[in-house]
């Protein structure tokens, strides 16, 4: 075969051109070693998308390998589309988070809609049908004008692209603070269900199989995007970088999601990918490199949406809503007729080879040939030592026992914690998402995780995604211990038992000895959380250079959790029901107020150590939380987390917006903690529980048996009575309606007003 | 009681319809947008979501499906014919229902509970409703603002078509109970023979206790007939 010839209009392959390309000369050398000749221009925007950050994962692949992957239950690990465990009863559960981060920063409509039109496609693609999303949204402050700008265009972006295709959301986060003023994180997370026998992979077997082109026509938005997102953006970017982003069309993306689906029933095709990041280049290559076999297509028969777009162009083009499907030998008309059914294209553009390449013509002339594995797995991969920044360890390193008291009182630094916005209820954000479409959803968002139904069945799947994005800051890896005890633990409040996880991990650059201090520290957090947990990861995505002109965001590596509930009839909601119920807490007071809400808002302070994860008494509780919501002694469940005990004892007695289902409650500790660290604290392994008064003596036997502290703690009262809070040193009696309307009406009173 | 829950490109509710139908104890059937016919409907859905994608305006390009002829001479025939958010929509575009679906006057798409006073239940739709009753179930939607010129409002009101009005959780209706900006804070009419239902909230998303309500079960039950519904009714009235 005929080696690739430069076409005529090619640029020369100059260093500066190499650079620009974002490859250092030590890979370029390798790209020369592994090509035995100089690459074409063609195939050096191939490497340059393969081997960048985003689909390369060269400064975190090594760490990376550290997590645990394996348990029984799962069926699909890292490397897929997305991963799968086993859900029972027949079932499989195909989840994975990912980040459109840099996009959201320019275009947050557009970022976030086809962040969302991108996770979906992952899932699709594994044969599974999507049933729910979350995102994990982290923002600067919201009295800044661009960061409302920035949070309604997201959420808009998000509401508009998934209630079009019609996936209920079921969860998520929104966190605000100023460390992550100008560059937001926008992760997203869907969850599809499945027969276990109608998982297909992301493969192209079978030498003689049919390339085929499905769904939308290739353009010239996103060029690039891949190597956008492993860059710093800088001022000016917000023009600079427009045609880096990319436009979604939901409404294709629904007719694609049927015809896949469909596609993936018929048994006319073999293996199924999303042309996500380096679109052609990186679907094409990963199917050949994860079945060891070759590819070769010709770019002339890609359906384009404009004339004159060079090989280059459509490799690199990341218009959405694309698969790349190999269709088994001779059954392509019928792959055909199924597209065309939903009014989508399906073109044949290439064929699986035995070559082991990455082989691309335009009309019938080579214009790329490249070893499909070293482009896929041959990445070089850096592990570089990091260090500390000394500012965020002076910050950790702080006294703030000073800080106990509040200026103005107790009484107003509880409303001010319940009111700012990262414990306010987020109620004028998921309420612009379609929550309940499927009819299916069982736990709808605000509380502790969502809960979606396996259809025709009495099983649930309940979700969580949490990172506190100060913990990390101050302290990565109890932080990332923490965020992945905390997400176990929201899904244990509702009676399921945490499974896996998928993870997004969105840092500043990877070039910074801090950035590489942090990053390392966070994954052995994560290590060591899921190991003991037993919770495996699955997959997910890293997002580096979150920066904007040197400053990054907090660390954050956000945890997507999965539980199963096999009796829906055993799930425990996060509000008090009755009157005259018993609250218990679950777990120690230590009063742990480092990085903490309170600090943030009432002293405008990120300082302190964060509050340290004990695995297990973690395992503990989890396990006494099971054991008591199986036997159906409890009447509510809800974590400490955020905003500490005040946050979860408001939630417990408000209920849920527009429901009116709130309750009273009156409690008092013993505790010999300082009002603030006691009420304010955001220490780990604490859950408030409810139960009638008859199931008292069980709860405390559960809890015992467990080895878990159970305290009384109050009493749940009517409807109309105030939150009554006593400790050692100070009496709190707060009108439940004031509460409400600090509460629900935080994020409504910023974000209604004429901007 | 053959149900034909229609399919358009974009439909997201048709198997959510289905599903209501099926635990009505109807016999549902899908009717793909491309086909001609109805077959042996007793009764049509119009589900909801986002057929043709919304695109030009709701329900503008899915009027001109080619089933939609077969449904509008089924409805003109007396058949009976229920449109759910978007299906209300495309009804409204078909011209089977007076009147349009505007933009919400939050100008946001809404997705929460809410609660409907039962205005009328003489009808096929509503004989299983007790008259007066306060319902609850999910809302879903940008454009759900229902407007009509006064004479047709007027109308509507005289003929006693509005049958259900959003109210709060004891049937007052209000400025603050009213979700999206409606005229007489109108959630579903009929038309002028009674036979074509549309309604923006979700009753198909209210069947079974574990959703956190069953008060949209009487109304699939009302249509297919089986007074199954009651049973249901009076259990959680």
């Amino acid at each position: 075969m005929a080696a690739p010839q430069p076409r005529s209009g090619d640029p020369p392959i100059t260093p500066d051109l190499v650079d620009e390309h974002g490859i250092s000369p030590d890979e370029y050398r390798e790209i020369l070693a592994i090509m035995g000749r100089e690459p074409t221009f063609t195939e050096l925007g191939v490497f340059s998308a393969m081997w960048s950050e985003h689909c390369g994962y060269k400064n975190s692949k090594r760490l990376l390998r550290l997590l645990p992957t394996k348990a029984p239950w799962v069926i699909q690990g890292p490397g897929e589309n997305a991963g799968v465990i086993d859900v029972g009863g027949g079932y499989a559960l195909a989840f994975k988070i990912e980040s459109h981060n840099h996009p959201s920063a320019v275009e947050p409509y557009q970022g976030a809609a086809t962040g969302i039109g991108g996770i979906l496609r992952d899932v699709f693609t594994m044969g599974a049908r999507p049933v729910a999303t979350l995102n994990s949204l982290h923002f600067g402050d919201l009295d800044r004008p661009r960061v409302r700008y920035l949070f309604s265009g997201v959420v808009k972006g998000i509401g508009d692209y998934g209630n079009c295709v019609g996936i209920p959301s079921t969860g998520g986060e929104v966190y605000f603070d100023r460390g992550y003023e100008d560059n937001p994180i926008v992760n997203a997370m869907c969850l599809g269900l499945m027969r276990k026998e109608d998982l297909i992979r992301g493969t192209a077997e079978g030498v003689g199989n049919t390339l085929m082109a499905v769904g939308a026509r290739t353009g010239r938005d996103g060029i690039h995007g891949a190597t956008f997102a492993s860059e710093e953006l800088s001022e000016g970017d917000d023009v600079e970088s427009r045609p880096q982003v990319q436009v979604g069309d939901p409404f294709t993306e629904k007719l694609l999601l049927e015809a896949s689906l469909e596609l993936i029933a018929s048994g006319h095709i073999v293996g199924i990918q999303d042309m996500g990041a380096a679109g052609l280049t990186s679907s094409g290559a990963e199917m050949a490199g994860r079945s060891g076999t070759g590819v070769e297509m010709d770019v002339a028969l890609v359906p384009v949406r404009e004339q004159g777009m060079t090989p280059y162009e459509i490799l690199l083009s990341e218009s959405q809503e694309r698969m790349l499907v190999v269709a088994a030998a001779g059954r392509e008309d019928a792959v055909r007729e199924i597209l065309e059914k939903w009014e989508l294209e399906a073109e044949t553009i290439g064929s699986v080879t035995a070559t082991g390449t990455f082989r691309v013509l335009e009309d019938g002339v080579a214009v790329a040939d490249i070893p499909a594995l070293p482009l896929t797995e041959g990445c070089p991969t850096y592990e570089r030592p990091g260090e500390e920044s000394a500012e965020v360890r002076n910050l950790r390193q702080m006294d703030i026992s000073g800080y106990m008291l509040p200026p103005a009182g107790l009484e107003e630094a509880f409303l001010a914690v319940v009111g700012s916005p990262n414990v306010a209820s987020k109620q004028w954000v998921y309420e612009q998402y379609d929550t309940t479409v499927r009819a299916n959803s069982i736990e709808r968002p605000g509380g502790d995780a969502g809960v979606i139904r396996v259809p025709g069945t009495n099983r649930g799947v309940a979700s969580s995604t949490d990172c506190n994005g100060r913990h990390t800051y101050l302290n990565p890896r109890a932080g990332a211990m923490g965020a992945v005890a905390e997400a176990a633990r929201n899904v244990t409040c509702t009676g399921a038992v945490p499974m896996a996880i998928t993870n997004c991990l969105n840092f500043g650059s990877p070039l910074k000895p801090h950035i590489r201090h942090q990053f390392r520290e966070a994954v052995l957090g994560m290590r060591d959380a899921c190991s003991y947990l037993e919770t495996p990861v699955t997959g997910g995505n890293v997002s580096f250079y979150n920066e904007t002109d040197g400053q990054a965001v907090y660390p954050t590596p956000v945890i997507g959790m999965i539980g199963v509930i096999e009796d829906l009839d055993t799930i425990v909601r996060h509000s008090f029901r009755g009157a005259g119920d018993a609250i218990f807490l679950l777990g120690a007071n230590r009063g742990e107020l480092g990085g903490s809400e309170y600090l943030y808002a009432v002293h405008d302070l990120v300082a302190g150590e964060p509050p340290r994860v004990d695995l297990q008494a973690e395992r503990a509780l989890q396990r006494c939380l099971l054991a008591m919501s199986s036997r159906g002694i409890l009447a509510s469940a809800h974590d400490v987390a955020g905003g500490g005990l005040a946050a979860t004892l408001v939630e417990s007695c408000l209920g849920r917006p527009r429901a009116g289902d709130g309750v009273g409650a009156s409690v008092r500790f013993t505790d010999d903690l300082p009002d603030a660290a006691l009420l304010f604290g955001e220490d780990h392994g604490r859950v408030v529980v409810s139960c009638a008064p008859n199931e008292e003596e069980r709860v405390r036997r559960v809890a015992s048996d467990h080895g878990v502290p159970c305290t009384r703690i109050g009493t749940v009262t009517v409807a109309g009575s105030p939150l009554e809070i006593e400790t050692r040193a100070s009496t709190l009696r707060l009108d439940m309606d004031v509460l409400s309307d600090q509460y629900f009406g935080a994020i409504p009173s910023v974000m209604n007003q004429a901007v | 009681m053959n149900v034909a829950v229609i399919t358009f490109p974009g439909s997201n509710c048709d198997q959510d319809c289905f599903r209501s139908v099926e635990l009505a104890g109807g016999s549902p059937r899908y009717v793909w947008h491309r086909e001609q016919s109805l077959g042996d409907a007793d009764a049509v859905i119009v589900p909801g979501g986002f057929a043709h994608g919304d695109y030009l305006r709701p329900g503008a390009i899915a009027r001109f499906s080619p089933i939609m002829g077969a449904v509008i001479a089924f409805a003109r025939d007396g058949g009976l014919v229920v449109g759910i958010c978007n299906g209300f929509q495309v009804l409204c575009e078909a011209g089977l229902l007076p009147g349009a679906l505007l933009r919400n006057e939050s100008m946001r798409f809404q997705s929460h509970d809410c609660a409907l006073r039962v205005e009328r239940s003489g009808t096929p739709f509503t004989r299983d409703y007790r008259k007066g009753r306060v319902i609850r179930m999910p809302l879903s939607h940008a454009d759900g603002n229902y407007y009509a010129d006064p004479e047709t409002l007027a109308a509507l009101e005289a003929t006693g078509r509005v049958v259900f009005r959003y109210s709060d959780a004891r049937g007052t209706v209000s400025a603050e109970a009213n979700p999206n900006g409606s005229l007489n804070h109108i959630a579903g009419i009929v038309n002028a023979d009674g036979n074509v239902l549309g309604m923006m909230p979700h009753p198909d998303r209210a069947i079974e206790e574990a959703l956190g309500s069953v008060d949209g079960l009487p109304l699939f039950t009302s249509l297919v007939g089986s007074g199954a519904g009651t049973a249901a009714h009076t259990e959680v009235a």
